[in-house]
């Protein structure tokens, strides 16, 4: 049970190993400012980490966020801000969409990899067609959203701490959260119950839809331009973090305070490669190698939970 | 039968799988404040019409009742409103979730606001009411509990109560797990429930329990009701007898001593086979004979090379799962084991394959005019034959048996039988697990299992129906 | 006549009508300008495009789940190491596709060896190793774009009667790809994994080894293509392998093999990579955007796998 509970603290354990050092390389990102900068670029990461782990929830992979929030970034910066009914209009249909995805992996059993795959070259193909060259502009509200300096509390952490309560309240608390988790978990029995399991995908790729949207118009908000390929190492980021956060790939176990400080321990770690004057050659280098670590500790405390006889 | 009192009511029911009956013309009837005991062997269709009942699966012909009236398209959310309820063989919780959020899983009704309290309120008094006195937490995740804490949990969730009534809950095997103590607390609430007006539909191989608990006896062969009527003219000889096999004296082969030399044996030393021994694992189900048997099989062969892979050969029991590879041929199935012998410079031989094939379709009677057609286009009796091919013909001196006899028919398994003493008496050693006391009760020896462990071993006179099973149950009573 | 409807049963022979109906369009299209130049770059891109399609489909083959996705990253650095270390010096070409072969072997077995020992999907595995493989060949590389030597240079762009050479090279590979997968006991046992790991492993198939040298042969290949990539293209640069990633594993898919394993032929990445590269020409005549390009691959991609993939819901 103990090394159940070291599994569960793993990921804090990490971010905060992560920040002293940082701390102590660099002290003066002890403040207010720094602290915000750190973080700042979490936010949007944060967010489409959320919304991939509600994908891993149900035992599938997307591969086409990066993609999506590039789309959606290139909406925001674009019909968003001029006109933003059609705007809106355009990121409601981009959410039902990723709920037909859903639809059509389950119904047609399709390996999610490869319809995600492929996706990501529609988004990406989108993204181009709306803004063939960077440009663009943040919606006012959006940049003033990540520009706004709360006392005491950086807006950073605010929102991170924010995202994290809002994920944790729908899929550890809510009903709905239990049944996407049980469909990941046993779907047979959810089916069995009388639950629809499309409707239950359609609303978990919905929901990741509509959580990479945000991630796609706050990463506007920071950026205040965008282009088609924003945000690509999203996919990566996002699944990085879920993985660094505790989740598992299969079986409904995940955790969205776990992805939140995954998502904000990999943004760290660039940070802290700079500091360390480590060429940013490394950088996403750096991202492997911590993932690759973490999942080895996994696999050593797993190894110690079974050498205790559980 | 009073037929407008029943709960549910199925006439003329039939269900095909390809070119197997598994349902053959059925009339099933439950009235409530009934226990109906469904026995019959593996493959009569007990499970069928269990998955009918249900609303899992659709009849292709005959008629489905609820109170009387006639239900066009029945489905699982229609069964669990007519209030029938079912209580699965394997695990079918989530074990990532925990108690109560399986509670909010199985139960629909249970509301929006504040349902993670009332659904912890309902199973904590659910569970107190039909396991008194147990010390199950229901805020532990489900994949932390014990086999029988779990099925505790499923039990007392199928009986759980929250808007519409529950009226016929199906128990398919509920004490296969659980100790002695335990099932006649289960029993004592079925029996309160019963009387209360409820209905059951009671499956289980422990037939002194289904005589004990059942007011109706229902027996299923080969997908038809033979007997329904009233427990009391049953005993356990008679009900035997109606469902169909031989009750035969123990036919027991010529026992060989342990004077041969050890011929495979686990690595902690806990068991072990002999040359020309015919070793058996017995106990209830799933309490770790599988896990045992491919332990064997792993320590004794090779992940990374083939070389010493000829040495042991195994038979799966769930061939889905351990056994078949659905889109190959029936000879690449069979020829897979030792193919490294048909091998020649890398290559495979194939006229030599082909030939061994035929070799095999005739000496086992595989039921194919093309060792070339699918090995889905066969049933799964004759699956199985290909996978017993697959083991007996490679050299291996020592072969693993998992349960294999499930969904074969008679005369299949009395010619395996034959051939299984046949190759012991040339020296080759099988060890067998098998749920059937007939076919435990051919072995040499015997291991008997209890919760993922080895709780007894009988050898020749000792192994007997009674050893056994007081032998199952000891773990987990103490 | 009797053959003729026996071909139409191949699960590849869709991918040949795709690439004759494309090829033929286009040709109409420019009145019948630069046929046979058309013909020739479709079969020198989609070499490449076949040499990492036979990896990605052999790992493929090893049953759901199964993928590769450091194929990009293992093109860049292999090319890299190997024209920096040959230096443009035509003398070195042998040790420096050896060089390219060592970096697929080290990829390949770095992969495995995270799956294994890490217990992690392979999709993981292969994409964490890729960040490293990705940064180690940054690192190494620095934005230039290095030069390869000559010798390649030719090879890789003149023909044999009209054929250039590296469709030569990879036509040969693709047929020996094809014996060992449906000939070999090797490529039995493939086929038995991916169809279900369990039992093949409960059958006496030495499941790890099979699947270590898959990854292996995968890294390998795509080391091999990466290495006359950048031959072809004047040099080794860091986004050279991108777009093969999805290339390779869509060759596979529309070639015919199935997703979930199991089941593959050679004879499709062929035509699936001709088509690809055909569709993008076509469109390219047509005179549609990049933005419309993209977004029919992927649609053609998804509407492929939606029609050929439901099959297989066996488990």
């Amino acid at each position: 049970m103990t090394s159940d509970r070291l599994r569960q603290l793993l990921p804090a354990f990490s971010l905060a190993v992560l920040l002293i050092s940082v701390f102590y390389i660099q002290p003066r990102t002890m403040s207010y400012l720094g602290l915000n900068l750190l973080f700042n670029l979490a936010v949007p990461i944060a967010l489409a980490t959320i919304a991939q782990m509600l994908i891993i929830a149900v035992n599938d992979l997307d591969l086409s966020m990066g993609a999506f929030v590039s789309f959606v970034a290139c909406v925001a910066a674009t019909y968003l801000r001029d006109t933003p009914l059609l705007g809106v209009l355009i990121l409601a249909g981009a959410i039902g969409v990723y709920a037909l995805v859903g639809i059509l992996i389950y119904v047609r059993n399709l390996p999610a990899i490869v319809v995600t795959l492929g996706m990501s070259f529609v988004w990406g193909g989108l993204a181009v067609l709306i803004l063939p060259s960077p440009g663009g502009a943040a919606p006012d509200w959006a940049r003033w959203l990540m520009k706004t300096k709360p006392p005491g509390i950086p807006m950073a952490i605010v929102a991170s701490i924010l995202i994290a309560g809002i994920a944790h309240f729908l899929v550890m608390r809510s009903s709905f959260g239990v049944v996407i988790r049980g469909v990941g978990g046993n779907e047979r029995s959810v089916e069995r119950a009388g639950w629809s399991i499309l409707w239950v995908r359609a609303a978990a790729y919905a929901s990741a839809g509509f959580f990479a949207v945000l991630a796609g118009i706050l990463l506007v908000g920071l950026t205040t331009a965008a282009d088609a390929n924003i945000a690509l190492r999203y996919t990566l980021l996002s699944i990085a973090g879920v993985i660094l956060g505790g989740g598992e790939f299969t079986g409904g176990r995940v955790s969205p305070i776990g992805a939140v400080i995954g998502a904000l321990t990999l943004t760290l770690a660039g940070s802290f490669l700079s500091f360390l004057r480590i060429s940013s050659d490394w950088q996403i280098g750096a991202q492997g190698a911590i993932l690759i670590i973490v999942l080895a500790l996994r696999v050593l405390l797993n190894r110690s939970k079974q050498g205790a006889g559980d | 039968m009073p037929s407008e009192k029943s709960v549910i009511a199925l006439d003329g029911a039939r269900k095909h799988f390809g070119a197997v009956r598994a349902l053959d013309g059925v009339d099933f009837h439950v009235a409530p404040g009934e226990c109906i005991g469904l026995v019959g062997h593996n493959g009569a269709g007990k499970s069928t019409l269990v998955n009918i009942l249900n609303g899992g699966l659709s009849l292709d012909e005959g008629t489905i009742r609820i109170s009387g009236e006639p239900v066009d398209a029945y489905s699982v959310s229609r069964a669990r409103q007519a209030g029938v309820r079912c209580v699965f063989q394997e695990l079918s919780l989530c074990p990532n979730l925990t108690i109560v959020e399986n509670v909010r899983i199985a139960h629909r009704d249970l509301g929006r606001s504040a349902w993670r309290k009332n659904a912890e309120t309902l199973i904590r008094d659910q569970l107190g009411k039909v396991f008194p006195g147990h010390t199950i937490r229901t805020s532990e995740l489900v994949g932390n509990l014990s086999i029988a804490e779990r099925q505790m949990v499923e039990i007392a969730i199928a009986f759980l109560e929250i808007s519409n009534p529950v009226k016929l809950v199906i128990l398919d095997e509920p004490t296969s797990s659980l100790d002695a103590v335990l099932a006649n607390k289960m029993l004592a609430y079925v029996r309160q429930f019963v009387a209360e007006g409820g209905a059951v539909v009671f499956i289980s191989h422990i037939l002194d329990e289904v005589l004990e608990i059942a007011d109706r006896i229902f027996v299923m062969k080969d997908g038809k009701a033979v007997v329904d009527s009233t427990a009391s003219k049953f005993d356990v000889a008679s009900l035997v007898q109606a469902m169909g096999s031989v009750v035969r004296e123990n036919e027991r082969r010529d026992t060989t001593t342990n004077a041969g030399e050890v011929a495979i044996a686990l690595r902690n030393g806990s068991l072990q086979a002999h040359r020309g021994e015919i070793v058996g694992l017995a106990g209830l189900s799933g309490h770790g004979q599988t896990d045992a048997l491919v332990r064997l099989y792993l320590e004794n062969t090779g992940d990374w090379r083939s070389h010493r892979n000829n040495q042991v050969a195994f038979v799966a029991g769930d061939r889905s799962v351990d056994g078949v590879l659905p889109l190959w041929s029936i000879l690449r199935n069979m020829s897979l084991t030792l193919l490294p012998d048909l091998t020649r410079r890398f290559f495979v031989d194939v006229a030599r394959e082909r030939e061994l094939g035929k070799l095999w379709r005739e000496r086992i009677a595989i039921r194919t005019d093309d060792m070339q057609n699918d090995i889905l286009s066969l049933s799964g009796g004759n699956q199985q034959k290909v996978l017993f091919a697959r083991a007996l013909a490679s050299p291996a001196p020592v072969v693993l048996m998992d349960d294999p006899m499930r969904g074969v028919d008679v005369g299949t398994k009395q010619d395996v039988y034959s051939m299984l003493r046949e190759e012991a008496g040339k020296g080759r050693t099988f060890i067998w697990y098998s749920t059937e006391m007939d076919e435990v009760r051919q072995c040499d020896r015997v291991y008997v299992f209890s919760e993922g462990a080895i709780a007894a071993e009988f050898a020749g006179e000792d192994v007997t129906e009674e050893n056994i099973i007081r032998a199952s149950f000891k773990e987990a009573a103490a | 006549m009797n053959n003729v409807t026996l071909l139409f049963h191949k699960p590849w022979i869709w991918s040949f009508i795709a690439v004759l109906s494309a090829w033929v369009a286009t040709i109409i299209f420019t009145g019948g300008l630069g046929g046979a130049g058309l013909a020739q770059a479709a079969l020198t891109f989609a070499a490449f495009s076949v040499i990492v399609g036979i990896g990605q489909m052999f790992v493929i083959t090893l049953g759901p789940g199964n993928i590769d996705l450091s194929i990009p990253a293992t093109m860049t650095l292999s090319a890299t190491l190997a024209l920096k270390f040959m230096n443009t010096d035509g003398a070195l070409v042998l040790p420096g596709l050896l060089i390219a072969l060592g970096v697929g072997l080290a990829v390949g077995t770095a992969n495995f060896g995270l799956i294994k020992l890490l217990k992690i999907p392979p999709i993981i595995a292969t994409l964490s190793s890729s960040f490293l493989i990705q940064s180690t060949a940054i690192w190494s590389n620095r934005g230039l774009r290095i030069k390869p030597p000559e010798v390649l240079t030719d090879f890789t762009t003149s023909s044999v009667l009209g054929v250039p050479n590296v469709a030569l090279l990879s036509f040969v590979l693709a047929v020996a790809a094809y014996f060992i997968l449906m000939r070999s006991l090797f490529g039995r046992w493939v086929l038995a994994i991916g169809q279900n790991m369990r039992a093949a492993r409960l059958a006496g198939v030495p499941v790890d080894g099979v699947r270590f040298s898959t990854y292996v042969l995968c890294g390998v290949l795509a080391a091999v293509a990466g290495f006359f990539l950048a031959s072809f293209s004047g040099g080794a640069a860091l986004n050279m392998g991108t777009e093969y990633l999805l290339t390779s594993i869509a060759v596979v898919v529309i070639g015919g093999s199935s997703v979930a394993g199991g089941n593959s032929n050679v004879p499709g990445i062929w035509g699936a990579s001709l088509f690809l590269f055909l569709v993008v020409s076509m469109l390219n005549t047509f005179g549609v955007g990049a933005g419309v390009r993209l977004i029919m691959t992927g649609l053609i991609i998804i509407a492929v796998i939606t029609l050929a993939g439901g099959r297989k819901s066996m488990k």
